[in-house]
C-alpha cells in the first residue's frame, strides 16, 4: 500500500512538466532509503518550485495528510497537519468566526505550502506574510529527525522554513492563529484609477485605514494610460454590515480542455482589458459594497483549470517586488518593457507590501509588487523575464520563488540578500541536499 | 447515528467518519494503531463533531477480539445502531499468486474475518431492535476477471455474505448496505495505474452515507460503475478468457 505512481507533474503555470514517482500518503513520513524528495502540496505556485528536480524524481504530495489535530476556539489556534487545505481551514472554521490570517489568491493551496512559500494577501501592509502567525512547525529533516521549531525554538530551522520553499525538511505538522471575522462577508470599495502616480498614491492612501488593498491594471495600455485600473479597498463586515446566513457557494464553471493561442492574442487581450476598466470606470466611485468572501479573495477559484485557457504550452507568472525607495519609475519601467513587448496578458495585480520579515528566503519587502501572467512561447518569454529582472534587480527588489520558472542562479543570489545564511542553514540541517526541486537545481545550484 | 468504523483513520473511511461526525452522529473508531486511532478522533473532535467520538482497539487478524470491541464501542456510544467497515486488505495479484501466506491473510481479513464480525454486530442490534450494517465490498467481486481474482474472489464472498444477512436480518430490522467501490483514488490504490472513471473518497463517501440513512441494499460508488458492471457480468466467458483486465 502506499505505491508510487508515475506521473507528470507541473506547477500551476504548466511549464515546465516533469515526470515524478507520486506518493500521496496518509501519514507524512520520509521513506527511509534516504534517496531525494521534494514535498509538494496542491502544486498551485506556479513554476518549477514543485516540479521533481530530475525526470523520475520522487515528489511527496502531502494533500491526504489533513486532519486537524487541535483547535482552542478562544483564541483561533490551529494545529494541523500540512495537507490541510485553506478551503478546509474556511468551510471548517469561518462559521465559528474565524479566518486565515493571510490568504493567497486562491484557497486551494495547503497550509504546509503556504508556509514552504511564505504567502501574502491584500493584508501585506499591515499584517505581513503568513509566517507572521505560525506559532510551531514539526519538520521531519534529512535524517529523518521530526523536529520542533518555532520562534523561539530551533529558531534558525524555523526562519530557514518559512518561505523555504520545501528544501529544509518535510513540514507536517503547522500550528497557526487564525484571525477573528464576524462574517464571511467583505465590504469592499472599488475605485477607477488613471495612472501609475494615482494608482500608487490610492494604495498609500488606502493602507492607512483598510485591511486590504490591491489594484488591477492595464498591463496593455501605454502612454498616459500606463499604470491605468482599478483601485480595490476591503474588510470583513461586521456582524451587523452582513447579510442573514454565511455567503453562498459561488457557482463554479470548468474549463473543460486546452484555449487555443488566438484566444490570448493582444487585439482580444487589450480588448478585455479595456472592456474591464469601463466596467469599473461606470461604477460610482467609492461606494462600498457588501460581497462574498469567496469573490473578493479567490475570483479565479470559481474557473476550475483556468489555468488551461493558456493553451498547451502554458504560462509563467512573473511577480516581483521593488522597494519603496525605488518609487513609481522603476515600476513604471516595467510596465512600459511590458506593455512594448505585448506579451502580458490579462490584468497585472499591484499591492505595497508593508515591511520584510525576518525569514531569510521570505519574498515580500516593504515597496510595490507587481504580478501578471505571460503566456509561455518559449526563448522570448524567457528573454523578458531576464530583461525585468535586470530593471528589478537594478531597483533593489527580487521575484517570487513560488511564481518562478526561468530567474537565473546569478541572478537570485542578485536579488536575496540573505541567501548566504539561508544556505549555511540547510546545509546544517541537510548536507546532501536531500530535498531538492527543478527550482533548487535551477536557482541554488543542486545537482539534480 | 451511533455508527462503529473500522477503517474510520485512513482513506473512505476518514471521509466518511468525518461526515458522520460533523452533522452530529456518535463515531466509535476501532483500529489497530492507537496513535493513529487518537489523530483522527482529535481530527473529528476539533472539525465540531457534536456526539461523542471515542476509540478502541480491534484487529481484523484477531477475530477473538471482536466481542470485546464491539462491547468498548456499546459502551463509549450507549448502544451502537451502526457498524461501518471500511477496512480491508489489498495487494496486487501478483504478490497474492506468488505467497500463499499472504493469498491466505487476504482472503482472511476480507472475508473471514469481516464476515464474522457483521454477524456479531447484526445479532446484537437485532436483539436491540434493529440497525445498519454497511461493510465495503469491491466491484472486483462482481465478476472473477484472470487479472485480479484472488482479491476479486475475497470480496465476491464478503457480497454474497452481505446479501445473505440483509436477507435474514431484514424481518428484525437489521439493514445491510454493501458498498461495491470501482477504483477509489486512496493510499490503497496508489501506485495503479488510474482508469477510468476512477473517484475520490469524500465523494465515495456523500454516496455511502445517503445508502446508510436509506437502507440501500447495494451501493457501486461511483455509480457509474453500476452499468460498467453489468456490462462486464454479461460478457461470455469465451470473452472473458481472452481479455487481459
Amino acid at each position: 500500500m502506499g505505491g508510487l505512481s508515475v506521473e507528470p507533474v507541473s506547477g500551476w503555470g504548466r511549464h515546465p512538466v516533469a515526470y515524478g514517482e507520486v506518493a500521496r500518503p496518509e501519514r507524512l513520513l520520509l521513506p527511509p532509503d534516504g534517496r531525494p524528495v521534494l514535498p509538494r502540496g496542491l502544486g498551485r505556485s506556479y513554476g518549477d518550485a514543485a516540479v521533481p528536480a530530475a525526470p523520475g524524481g520522487r515528489v511527496l504530495e502531502t494533500l491526504r495528510a489533513d486532519r486537524v489535530l487541535a483547535f482552542d476556539q478562544g483564541s483561533g489556534t490551529l494545529t494541523c497537519e500540512a495537507g490541510l487545505s485553506l478551503a478546509e481551514v474556511l468551510r471548517l472554521f469561518l462559521p465559528r468566526g474565524w479566518f486565515p490570517p493571510v490568504t493567497p489568491g486562491t484557497k486551494v493551496v495547503t497550509v504546509g505550502g503556504c508556509v514552504a512559500c511564505d504567502v501574502h494577501g491584500k493584508n501585506h501592509h499591515r499584517d505581513g506574510s503568513l509566517g507572521a502567525f505560525v506559532e510551531r512547525l514539526v519538520v521531519q529533516v534529512a535524517d529523518g529527525r521530526m523536529v520542533e521549531c518555532g520562534p523561539a525554538r530551533e529558531r534558525e530551522l524555523f526562519l530557514a522554513t518559512i518561505g523555504g520553499m520545501g528544501l529544509t525538511g518535510l513540514i507536517t505538522e503547522v500550528t497557526l492563529r487564525l484571525q477573528p471575522a464576524e462574517s464571511g462577508w467583505m465590504l469592499v470599495e472599488t475605485e477607477p484609477v488613471a495612472g501609475l502616480d494615482a494608482m500608487l498614491d490610492g494604495l498609500r492612501d488606502a493602507a492607512k485605514d483598510w485591511q486590504y488593498t490591491v489594484g488591477w491594471i492595464d498591463c496593455l495600455a501605454r502612454g498616459a494610460a500606463l499604470g491605468r485600473g482599478v483601485l480595490m479597498r476591503g474588510r470583513h463586515a461586521s456582524r451587523g454590515e452582513a447579510p442573514a446566513g454565511p455567503p453562498p457557494e459561488p457557482r463554479r464553471i470548468a474549463v473543460p480542455l486546452d484555449a487555443p493561442e488566438w484566444l490570448l492574442s493582444p487585439v482580444l487581450m487589450r480588448a478585455f482589458n479595456a472592456a474591464y476598466y469601463q466596467v469599473h470606470a461606470r461604477r460610482p466611485g467609492g461606494s462600498a459594497r457588501i460581497v462574498p468572501y469567496q469573490g473578493f479573495f479567490y475570483p479565479l477559484d470559481a474557473i476550475g483549470g483556468w489555468n488551461r485557457l493558456y493553451g498547451r504550452r502554458g504560462f509563467l507568472q512573473y511577480q516581483c517586488v521593488v522597494p519603496r525607495a525605488a518609487g513609481a519609475p522603476a515600476v513604471a519601467l516595467l510596465l512600459e518593457r511590458l506593455a512594448a513587448a505585448g506579451a502580458a496578458s490579462f490584468l497585472a495585480v499591484i499591492k505595497d507590501c508593508g515591511p520584510e520579515s525576518d525569514a531569510y528566503l521570505s519574498f515580500p519587502l516593504e515597496g510595490t509588487t507587481l504580478a501578471l501572467d505571460l503566456p509561455y512561447r518559449g526563448a522570448p518569454t524567457e528573454a523578458l523575464v531576464h530583461e525585468l529582472n535586470a530593471t528589478v534587480i537594478a531597483a533593489g527588489g527580487r521575484v517570487y520563488l513560488a511564481k518562478d520558472a526561468v530567474t537565473r542562479a546569478e541572478d537570485f543570489a542578485l536579488m536575496v540578500p540573505r541567501l548566504a545564511e539561508w544556505r549555511r542553514i540547510r546545509e546544517k540541517w541537510d548536507p546532501g541536499h536531500r530535498f531538492r526541486s527543478a527550482q533548487s537545481v535551477r536557482v541554488l545550484g543542486d545537482s539534480a | 447515528m451511533k455508527a462503529v468504523v473500522v477503517g474510520g483513520t485512513r482513506g473512505m473511511g476518514r471521509a466518511l467518519a468525518r461526515l458522520l461526525a460533523e452533522r452530529g452522529d456518535g463515531v466509535f473508531l476501532l483500529g489497530r494503531d492507537a496513535a493513529e486511532l487518537e489523530t483522527s478522533a482529535r481530527d473529528l473532535s476539533a472539525r465540531g463533531a457534536r456526539g461523542p467520538i471515542a476509540t478502541g482497539h480491534l484487529d481484523l487478524a484477531e477475530p477473538e477480539g471482536f466481542g470485546a470491541a464491539l462491547d468498548a464501542a456499546d459502551l463509549a456510544l450507549d448502544g451502537f445502531d451502526a457498524l461501518v467497515v471500511t477496512a480491508g486488505d489489498f495487494a496486487s495479484q501478483e504478490a497474492l499468486e506468488r505467497d500463499p501466506a499472504r493469498l491466505r491473510r487476504l482472503l482472511d481479513v476480507n472475508l473471514t474475518a469481516t464476515a464474522v464480525l457483521c454477524q456479531q454486530a447484526a445479532e446484537r442490534l437485532a436483539a436491540r431492535g434493529g440497525g445498519t450494517i454497511c461493510a465495503f465490498s469491491s466491484v472486483a467481486g462482481d465478476r472473477a476477471r484472470r487479472s485480479n481474482y484472488l482479491y476479486g474472489a475475497s470480496k465476491a464472498g464478503l457480497s454474497a455474505f452481505l446479501e445473505g444477512l440483509g436477507l435474514a436480518y431484514g424481518d428484525r430490522r437489521v439493514r445491510v448496505v454493501c458498498v461495491r467501490p470501482g477504483f477509489v483514488k486512496t493510499a490503497m490504490t496508489a501506485g495503479l495505474p488510474v482508469p477510468p472513471f476512477a473517484g475520490e473518497p469524500e465523494a465515495v463517501a456523500r454516496l455511502v452515507l445517503r445508502a446508510i440513512d436509506r437502507g440501500t441494499p447495494v451501493v457501486y460508488a461511483p455509480p457509474i460503475w453500476r452499468f460498467v458492471m453489468l456490462a462486464i457480468r454479461l460478457l461470455p466467458r469465451a470473452v472473458m478468457r481472452r481479455v487481459r483486465f
